[in-house]
């Protein structure tokens, strides 16, 4: 009896608690950029976008993985360049930050996302890349740092030629 | 024989929750290992491009292969009517399915995507032996819990015999598939060859029949019942002749890699010049795990030591893993022949013979196996009635008389 | 009556004539496109319908070509794929250049060594959940969404061809996702032969004026590379395992 009391209590407790939280209701923040004169791809209400864009994805994400299936109006890719841009500092939100389109909802209702771990999360186009080293300069640097001595093929043998040049294209060997 | 009494661990001494701590202890360590691995990628792992399976599946699959070996005893009781093995058929059961989830953990939690196992369950290849081997194991399980219960429910004891025969015949082909892993890779000069699959299945007899007497023995010793030498002796002369055959294996499989010329450098990596690997296979494959044990236990004058008997069955266990380490590790550390004929140098470390240095929390992962697989044990034997509460000579077998 | 037949006969003689011409010109035409063409066919498949194994993409290498101590290929491929391009033993490579020295004759050569896109793929053949797959025009891939990450593949592949993603990726591009706890390999630049284009290491290389590496349809007779591989034969590594491979190789010893 004593148990079942204390059971009760806790109970109570614990409904007291949430009700509390439930009058002030957390609401997502979404951080939607406003896409110019372009209609969401995902037809319908908000609503729809909202409840149903997962079930888009997937089923686009099969086509385009196992039969190529490219260019369709709902992608993963399109979704990202519409949704994602730099706020007023032309600072681009990573997948972790709360301004990003996609965190605040998922946040919001715990859904982990999956998809970034290997999608990109930021339009291509914002995204400045450094020219990737050589192999070779990697090698020479591998070998440096772990103080190797360079081998004779990396040594000798003519410089590796400029990676791609497009000036070069057509001539003839 | 008389009716054989079946009692559980009392559980009540401070020594069994000090047991209990340090096992749950381990087994907490290794998942906090497998969480930080998963965590930061596997690049905290001594585990690279070219040693892909490292420390976590020699673990596992020492323990996957011993957990079929320990249906043994059951199994000889139940398929060949040996009614001296009977009263132990219900621990041999228990300690099979517990070495079995106790690999399996530690092989699930090494996965790149350990929180995709629902992908593993619904995505199925009809053609990947791994594939195959998860429905092995699934039906392991299972085939081992409806024998056990044909042994405890006197409901269902009828059907024991059947019972005991599915399992007895899964574990065969359960063990053939592990084997089989690396018997189908047509990739490397280690594997590739019809003999895993039997060389599994009776590595699985000698590590298994091992690690069945070290619980059996220190179960026993724990709770102070009487455990006879008709019994101890028996299973001690079954060792040997299992440890010889994993011994005749190893030599069959090493001279067939001979004899093939496409195989000789392996072969010479292996037994020669392979530094590490030659040294764990002589050392402790075959010395500390076969030539020892084969030694003490046809070694008349300590027939009856318990002690030296602990001591075989700790080498056969260590020469197991030194032998599955020289089967999963060195067979990748040999480089691969993609070009016959052909001395080969790259950037992706073609051509010359890979290092492994396993990192601490692959040791964890990898160790604590053995102590989820032991914790369930030493658990479960509190909870039911796996041990008989005597396995005294006369108990055994009345006829018997002292030598 | 006679009139109309020597009329017939004229008209016959200079549709004839105009016939032969077109013909002849046709070809002259087609033999002028051919050349004009570059000898790496690409795909023409509208992207909106499935792929399908009326192609068969390939590449063929010859070693002869290929340049000891260029890496232009592998240089191309990482800025294409995202990859970071560092060497280590836990590091992603697509593609590595591979020095070799025949151990009888003490010749030495240089190739550009990748996924094989193995029509009987051994990675296929063991990957638990089929996220080892063969596209239907030939293109080995895996499917990243459902690889748990068990390396069996790795374990199987007679190529060494692939990679497992040891730690957390950033700025991966859109073209190529790929992220930890799975393993990844070359995919032919999927994305770009979709869109028409040739792989970036086939680019690189022609760019870089070796040439050593043509890409096309193995299915198609007329292709470049079919009518290459027809004429002077190619290599595949290890036929022995008979798994039909993608990517020939020409001045590898048999």
């Amino acid at each position: 009896m004593k148990r079942l009391l204390l059971l009760i209590y806790v109970l109570t407790g614990l409904l007291l608690v949430s009700s509390s939280t439930l009058a002030q209701t957390p609401t997502p923040t979404i951080n939607l950029p406003k896409a110019k004169n372009l209609k969401c791809a995902i037809p319908g209400p908000l609503a729809n976008q909202r409840r149903n864009h997962m079930k888009y994805l997937l089923h686009q994400r099969d086509k385009t993985m196992h039969e190529g299936i490219r260019n369709e109006p709902v992608s993963l890719a399109k979704c990202i360049n519409c949704h994602v841009k730099p706020d007023a500092q032309g600072k681009l939100p990573k997948i972790a930050s709360k301004q990003h389109f996609c965190h605040g909802c998922h946040e919001y209702a715990a859904v982990q996302i999956d998809c970034f771990e290997c999608h990109a999360d930021r339009p291509q186009k914002y995204i400045k890349r450094k020219q990737a080293l050589s192999l070779k300069q990697m090698l020479q640097q591998h070998l440096a740092s772990n103080d190797i001595k360079t081998p004779d093929i990396i040594k000798t043998g003519d410089i590796i030629k400029t990676p791609v040049s497009k000036n070069q294209q057509g001539v003839n060997q | 024989m008389s009716k054989i009494e079946y009692t559980s661990l009392q559980g009540k001494s401070p020594a069994y929750f000090v047991l209990l701590g340090v096992l749950g202890l381990f087994t907490f360590t290794g998942i906090l290992a497998a969480w930080y691995m998963e965590h930061n990628g596997h690049h905290v792992t001594g585990m690279t491009n070219q040693i892909v399976w490292g420390t976590p599946h020699i673990f596992a699959i020492f323990l996957i292969v011993a957990a079929s070996g320990a249906l043994n005893v059951a199994s000889i009781a139940s398929v060949f009517s040996k009614k001296i093995y009977e009263p132990m058929a219900r621990l041999s059961a228990l300690l099979a399915i517990a070495l079995l989830a106790g690999g399996l953990v530690v092989l699930l939690l090494d996965l790149g995507r350990p929180d995709r196992l629902i992908v593993a369950m619904t995505h199925y290849n009809f053609t990947s032996v791994f594939a195959w081997n998860i429905i092995l194991y699934s039906g392991f399980f299972t085939f081992c819990g409806l024998y056990l219960w044909t042994m405890m429910d006197h409901n269902v004891h009828q059907y024991k015999k059947y019972a005991g025969f599915s399992a007895f015949v899964w574990r065969l082909i359960l063990t053939t598939g592990t084997g089989s892993i690396f018997g189908f890779l047509v990739a490397r000069s280690a594997y590739e060859t019809a003999i895993m699959a039997p060389m599994f299945v009776i590595m699985s007899f000698s590590y298994g029949l091992a690690i069945f007497i070290l619980v059996l023995m220190a179960t026993y010793k724990a709770s102070q019942m009487e455990l006879g030498d008709v019994v101890i002796l028996r299973l001690r002369n079954l060792l040997g002749v299992f440890v010889a055959a994993v011994l005749y294996f190893t030599f069959v499989y090493h001279l067939t890699n001979i004899y093939d010329a496409d195989r000789r450098d392996f072969e010479r990596f292996i037994l020669l010049d392979g530094g590490i690997y030659t040294t764990v296979f002589w050392i402790g494959d075959i010395i500390i795990g076969g030539l020892i044990p084969l030694l003490l236990i046809y070694l008349p004058s300590i027939k009856k030591n318990r002690t030296v008997l602990g001591w075989i069955c700790g080498m056969i266990i260590l020469g197991g893993l030194s032998q599955v380490y020289v089967i999963v590790i060195g067979g990748q550390a040999f480089p691969l022949e993609i070009f016959p004929g052909y001395d080969v140098s790259s950037s992706f470390y073609d051509g010359i013979v890979n290092s492994y240095t396993p990192s601490l929390p692959e040791i964890l992962l990898g160790s604590s196996g053995i102590a989820i697989t032991l914790l369930i044990v030493v658990f479960m034997l509190k909870v039911l009635r796996f041990m008989p509460n005597s396995l005294a000579d006369n108990v055994i077998d009345p006829h018997y008389s002292v030598k | 009556m006679k009139q109309s037949v020597d009329n017939s006969r004229r008209d016959f003689l200079a549709k004839t004539a105009i016939a032969g011409t077109i013909t002849i010109a046709s070809g002259v035409l087609l033999h002028q496109t051919a050349n004009a063409k570059s000898l790496n066919e690409t795909s023409t498949r509208n992207p909106h319908t499935p792929v399908s194994n009326i192609n068969r993409w390939g590449l063929l290498i010859d070693t002869n070509k290929c340049g000891k101590s260029c890496s232009a290929c592998v240089d191309a491929c990482n800025t294409e794929n995202g990859l970071a391009g560092r060497t280590g033993p836990q590091d992603t490579q697509y593609i590595r250049k591979v020095t070799l020295r025949d151990k009888s004759t003490g010749h030495e050569l240089s190739l550009p060594l990748m996924c094989q896109h193995c029509e009987s793929a051994p990675c296929v053949d063991v990957c638990p959940v089929n996220a080892s797959f063969i596209r239907a025009d030939g293109i080995a891939l895996v499917d990243r969404h459902l690889c748990i990450g068990c390396r069996y593949c790795m374990m199987a592949c007679p190529y060494k061809a692939r990679s497992f993603v040891h730690e957390e990726l950033h700025n991966q591009k859109t073209s190529d996702p790929r992220g930890i706890g799975t393993v990844e390999a070359c995919n032919m630049c999927v994305t770009r032969v979709d869109a028409g284009k040739i792989p970036a290491c086939v680019e690189a290389c022609s760019a870089d004026n070796h040439k050593a590496m043509m890409f096309g349809d193995l299915n198609d007779p007329e292709s470049g590379i079919s009518v290459e591989l027809k004429k002077h034969g190619g290599k595949q590594i290890r036929a022995d395992l008979a798994l039909n491979t993608g990517v020939h190789y020409q001045g590898l010893n048999e």
